[in-house]
């Protein structure tokens, strides 16, 4: 079940924050706020996204850059409020 | 002891020409921007002086002296000059925060081009009104965002010279160049041109309430301004690190975040990667930083991460901070002074302005929440809007107005006459900004003049955002406003009426947001959208944003007699 919610979440961030020719890898560990593939202004579109997806509502003090700063980050974030 | 010593004796006796000399402006009929930030460092002795400590977001660390400054540079103007670019082309720099974005800069104004940064992040759409507008010739670029620049290339006939320095082994397109610093042969020896002081050096895009961006367009003799202003607002010293953490795709990352600091020959330090509050902290002790020019937005998420983690790390380095992009809270103030046992001096000024204009001053006393008072040689004062006439009585709010004649001044809009001339009004220079002076001089910001919406210290257009909005296949029309936000003092908020066919739902906000972000940039997305059967208009049809912004900031809602469904 998680590695299909990994690959959901890697799948959006390729689809809508990198250009379609990139050649940039992403996969769970990878930095996404550090390395400037989602910018903190882009995080709001992000959790929108995991919300709408996970059906959860992720307070504004807990979505920080750190807690989005990788796949796998987000999944121990999303842990805290669904039972993914 | 701060650099500028007593601000009221500066005040009354300063004049330009004292920047000037110590620059030594214009010996040898030399003027170029380029050359003050490099050669003149190493003629003077500190060749061998860091100028640039970057560390990108693996860690990865690149040094560079005032001596590699000056032959990387070379090497870049060379390179242009080979190409065809000539005096006075527009050659914009589309990069992060990377090296060859300072030595790029460096390098086109020594060969006489006028360097166009943008910021990296922006859209397809942004950057090609941008370019558009321009007639850019040549664009420095990388890999990664060499994709918005192949889409529309061939709209863009005047770019002809796509320059990327990061490229792989495949054959390049045409147009393309590909650039490796680390390959490239190193050019010792170049003649920088020598540009007179009123020769166009810069083109930053900043964004109005109607129409197109418009490009602020600066000249050579700026340098006088950004040199001075760094000295004594920032108060760089020979010895200092200095951060200022503003992306160069910006008017600070430019005019503080390499002209300011390399004419006064400091090492500054640059961090290419998203913003975290160790990260930063941790930068600042990694690098002993000690002067750190930052914005309130930044401040603001710093703060809502608390104290505690501020002692986890020894930043008794820092010994100055200063703020700039949107007026600095008097909460962050006093926040700063707790945590960093220092207030941040908030700093005033524009795109158009150049450099600093309005400030607080090391060793002045601070009014947590207040702009400060007008840098010397510069005449600020507030404005009735109706008479532009000086207004006398503390207290009252007026429009933030600047006698024209500081070196940093912009020098027109490109292409659009007509607009830079309709921004002096009675002898004054009009910011477009509301503000108050108190009885000791002190300016107190009050909010714009206009419709625009300053995001995280970046201005946003309204008419670039809903004009966008309006190539969405669901929306027949829209409004975007600023909406309060605790960070980053506005956020855009897009009112929408939908195409018949077309229903609200969470997929949709976010289907638009994103459209608008790609299109666009992240500042331009909207972080909330409210969707409304129509919109309000004024008889002759004009959406009515001021009655809408009004709403969200529950304000007074004012004059409604030109409202068509009233």
């Amino acid at each position: 079940m998680s590695e299909e919610i990994k690959k959901l979440i890697i799948d959006y961030v390729k689809k809508e924050y990198l250009e379609e020719d990139s050649t940039t890898e992403v996969n769970e560990n990878t930095k996404l706020i550090s390395s400037g593939i989602v910018d903190s202004f882009s995080m709001v579109s992000l959790k929108m996204f995991l919300e709408k997806k996970f059906l959860v509502k992720i307070p504004d003090d807990k979505a920080t850059p750190e807690a989005f700063d990788s796949v796998n980050n987000i999944i121990v974030l999303l842990k805290e409020f669904t039972k993914i | 002891m701060s650099n500028i010593g007593s601000y009221e004796e500066k005040y009354k006796t300063f004049k330009w020409e004292q920047s000037e000399k110590e620059l030594e402006y214009g010996k040898n009929g030399m003027y170029n921007i380029g050359y003050y930030c490099s050669d003149r460092i190493c003629e003077k002795g500190d060749a061998n002086k860091l100028a640039l400590i970057w560390e990108g977001f693996t860690g990865e660390v690149k040094k560079f002296t005032y001596d590699d400054i000056r032959v990387h540079s070379n090497t870049i103007a060379k390179l242009l000059q080979d190409n065809g670019v000539n005096v006075g082309d527009r050659v914009c720099l589309f990069m992060d925060k990377v090296p060859e974005l300072y030595l790029g800069f460096i390098g086109i104004l020594k060969m006489g081009g006028i360097a166009q940064p943008l910021f990296s992040a922006f859209g397809e759409e942004a950057l090609f009104t941008r370019l558009d507008d321009a007639k850019t010739k040549a664009i420095i670029t990388q890999k990664k965002h060499l994709g918005k620049v192949r889409r529309i290339k061939d709209k863009l006939p005047e770019l002809t010279k796509i320059i990327i320095i990061d490229a792989d082994d495949t054959t390049p397109q045409v147009n393309e160049i590909h650039f490796c610093m680390a390959k490239a042969h190193k050019v010792d020896k170049f003649d920088i041109v020598k540009v007179g002081p009123e020769v166009p050096s810069v083109l930053h895009y900043t964004s109005g309430t109607t129409g197109k961006p418009k490009g602020a367009q600066h000249v050579h003799s700026s340098i006088i301004a950004q040199y001075i202003t760094s000295k004594w607002v920032l108060d760089l010293h020979p010895d200092d690190i200095y951060w200022c953490t503003a992306d160069p795709g910006w008017v600070t990352g430019t005019s503080y975040g390499i002209i300011g600091s390399w004419a006064n020959g400091v090492t500054q330090v640059v961090l290419d990667a998203g913003f975290g509050t160790e990260k930063w902290y941790a930068f600042i002790q990694k690098y002993k930083v000690t002067m750190w020019y930052s914005a309130p937005t930044a401040i603001r998420l710093l703060m809502k991460e608390g104290l505690d983690v501020v002692k986890k790390y020894d930043l008794s380095s820092l010994r100055h901070l200063a703020s700039v992009g949107e007026p600095l809270n008097a909460e962050a103030v006093i926040w700063s002074e707790k945590a960093f046992g220092k207030p941040f001096y908030d700093t005033y000024w524009q795109t158009e302005t150049g450099a600093i204009v309005i400030t607080n001053f090391p060793g002045m006393k601070i009014k947590p929440g207040s702009m400060g008072k007008a840098f010397p040689g510069v005449t600020a004062t507030v404005v009735n809007a109706k008479t532009y006439e000086p207004i006398e009585t503390p207290g009252t709010v007026g429009l933030i107005a600047l006698k024209p004649g500081w070196p940093s001044m912009m020098r027109t809009y490109w292409n659009n006459k007509e607009t830079y001339e309709g921004k002096f009004k009675n002898g004054w220079y009009i910011c477009g900004d509301r503000s108050s002076i108190d009885n000791e001089g002190y300016f107190w910001f009050v909010g714009r003049d206009d419709d625009v919406i300053n995001t995280a210290g970046h201005l946003v257009g309204p008419f670039e955002i809903e004009s966008a909005l309006l190539e969405h296949k669901a929306v027949a029309e829209s409004a975007a406003i600023g909406k309060p936000d605790p960070v980053n003092m506005e956020v855009v908020k897009a009112f929408i009426a939908l195409k018949p066919g077309f229903e609200p739902s969470g997929d949709l906000e976010l289907d638009i947001m994103n459209f608008i972000r790609k299109k666009l940039s992240p500042l331009a997305m909207p972080q909330d959208i409210e969707f409304v059967p129509s919109l309000p208009k004024t008889r002759s049809g004009k959406i009515m944003r001021r009655l809408l912004r009004a709403q969200e900031w529950g304000e007074e809602i004012g004059d409604i007699s030109t409202l068509e469904n009233d």
